[in-house]
């Protein structure tokens, strides 16, 4: 129990503080999970939409693909993205293993299909009937899918949200492509690991109260947005 | 939609915000260091070099002093040699002698260099029911600790110290494997600990990790100073005729920073101000088979 009291007072005192490791650290998350969400919105979205609005052979195989990769265990994705990304692999001759964007690219296997497969299941929920009153009135094709995910605007922010959630707390991704290194690769959680590695718990447990705390501001932001937009009754 | 559109675009730009201030207190301060060719170099180290904070201390200097920028994964000695193997290291900074001669003669490996050592000791409970404290030699502990059937904690992780702790049950002449009493975690040094003091269990730790951790365990020191538990660590560059994309300039560098008079004795004074006694001894020079004598 003290030690709880004992990251919550070093929590304090590191924000307080502007401890610029801390802030580096902190800052290096938002950045690298808020790109990886970004292009897994821009990738997930349209993608989900195509899936859930067209119909062609294969489809069902593609859905419960992308409902697969909801679950991918982050350490598996790191792996993979590790192999394609070393020197002596695939994609080695780009250069970016350990780096920030190779932690970005392992995100967006994470996040990509969660976003995907939550877009599918936003815009099939939609009432059948909506579609065809909507190329009654003459809609053309893209006023059509812009209106379906006009109306699917609270799950699309839900399948945002989860694919945030599901890359800031990651951690076997990000160990594995990032390395976690000092001043480049070290994030909130890679960060939180190796403190408790080290035996301590205090500023492991401070660091995890501040990945807390941001991905509650991030999320509230996301959910103001969400809720003011909610049709009224 | 729209609104959607918007909140995407403004997650977008504060992550591209994010990315400006990230960059900026994260550009070297040195005064001038040079400028290498390649400056981007792989250290494949241990996990005790990490959790001990050495490197904190001496990669900073490393790369202040040369211009290098240090990526440093700190993975078991295993998967560090492994790395090395594979041509996706540099440098390597290791701990498993054994494994190391074969790694050098098999001709993964050039210019392996003596760097440092301290000693593994045996830990466990204040109450040790397998009543080692006191033997004199860590295969005579072993022997009675699997006599008693006490709990004992192995890294299993094909670390350094895993390795070491094999050799000396080989000693021992008891194969421990898939006894119920000997368990393994698959986890670092720190960890390890963690788990043998919650299970008031024994188990072989660095004696640096075990200082830098103690706080926040319950075991104390029961075997040491037996030679079969001195730790030496050296450091070598991966041959770079395994792949055209090693930094043998960067890794040879790496080898003769470690070795230098003015890194030693930060290594032969570090954990002094923090434990009230250094963590390493620096060896650099030295003839290994004196160590530990």
């Amino acid at each position: 129990m003290d030690l709880i009291w004992e990251g919550i007072s070093q929590a304090f005192w590191l924000l307080i503080r502007g401890d610029p490791e801390v802030v580096r650290v902190t800052l290096l998350t938002l950045q690298v999970s808020g790109s990886a969400t970004l292009l897994s919105v821009l990738i997930g979205i349209p993608l989900g939409t195509v899936l859930a609005l067209t119909r062609f052979p294969g489809r069902s195989l593609a859905i419960s693909l992308v409902n697969t990769g909801m679950g991918l265990p982050p350490v598996v994705v790191g792996l993979f993205v590790a192999v394609m990304l070393w020197r002596n692999g695939p994609f080695g001759f780009f250069g970016i293993m350990y780096s920030p964007l190779a932690m970005v690219i392992a995100q967006v296997v994470i996040a990509g299909p969660l976003v995907t497969g939550l877009t599918t299941a936003a815009i099939q929920q939609l009432p059948p009937m909506l579609r065809l009153q909507i190329e009654a009135l003459g809609a053309s094709r893209w006023q059509m899918v812009l209106l379906l995910m006009r109306e699917a605007k609270l799950p699309l922010l839900a399948a945002l949200i989860a694919g945030f959630g599901g890359v800031v707390s990651e951690i076997g991704a990000s160990m594995m492509v990032g390395g976690n290194i000092l001043g480049q690769t070290r994030v909130l959680t890679t960060a939180t690991a190796m403190e408790v590695s080290k035996g301590n718990f205090g500023l492991a447990m401070a660091l995890g109260i501040i990945l807390l705390v941001v991905a509650y501001l991030v999320n509230l932001v996301f959910t103001m947005a969400q809720q003011r937009g909610r049709p009224q009754p | 939609m729209k609104k959607l559109a918007v909140l995407i675009a403004l997650f977008g730009i504060l992550s591209m915000a994010c990315a400006g201030i990230a960059a900026g207190p994260g550009a070297p301060s040195a005064a001038n260091p040079p400028k290498p060719a390649n400056p981007d170099l792989i250290l494949a180290t241990t996990t005790s070099t990490q959790d001990s904070g050495l490197l904190d201390v001496i990669i900073p200097m490393f790369e202040q002093q040369t211009g290098y920028k240090v990526k440093t994964i700190a993975v078991g000695t295993g998967a560090a040699m492994t790395m090395g193997e594979r041509g996706e290291a540099d440098v390597l900074l290791v701990h498993a002698p054994d494994s190391e001669v074969k790694f050098v003669k098999d001709g993964h490996g050039i210019n392996r260099q003596l760097v440092m050592h301290n000693d593994f000791i045996i830990v466990g409970p204040a109450a040790d029911s397998a009543k080692i404290k006191g033997v004199k030699t860590a295969k005579e502990a072993l022997q009675k600790i699997a006599g008693a059937k006490a709990v004992f904690i192995s890294r299993g992780d094909n670390s350094g110290t895993e390795q070491l702790e094999k050799k000396i049950w080989k000693l021992t002449g008891i194969d421990p494997a898939n006894q119920s009493w000997y368990q393994q975690t698959g986890q670092g040094m720190g960890a390890t600990l963690n788990v043998a003091s919650d299970k008031a269990a024994y188990t072989i730790s660095d004696r640096a990790t075990y200082l830098a951790t103690k706080s926040r365990t319950s075991l104390d020191i029961l075997v040491e100073g037996d030679k079969d538990l001195v730790n030496i660590y050296h450091v070598m560059q991966v041959n770079p005729q395994k792949s055209a994309k090693i930094n043998a300039d960067g890794a040879k560098a790496f080898v003769d920073f470690m070795v230098s008079k003015s890194t030693q004795d930060t290594v032969a004074k570090f954990g002094v101000d923090k434990f009230g006694q250094a963590l390493f001894f620096a060896d650099a020079g030295k003839d290994e088979t004196k160590l530990g004598q």
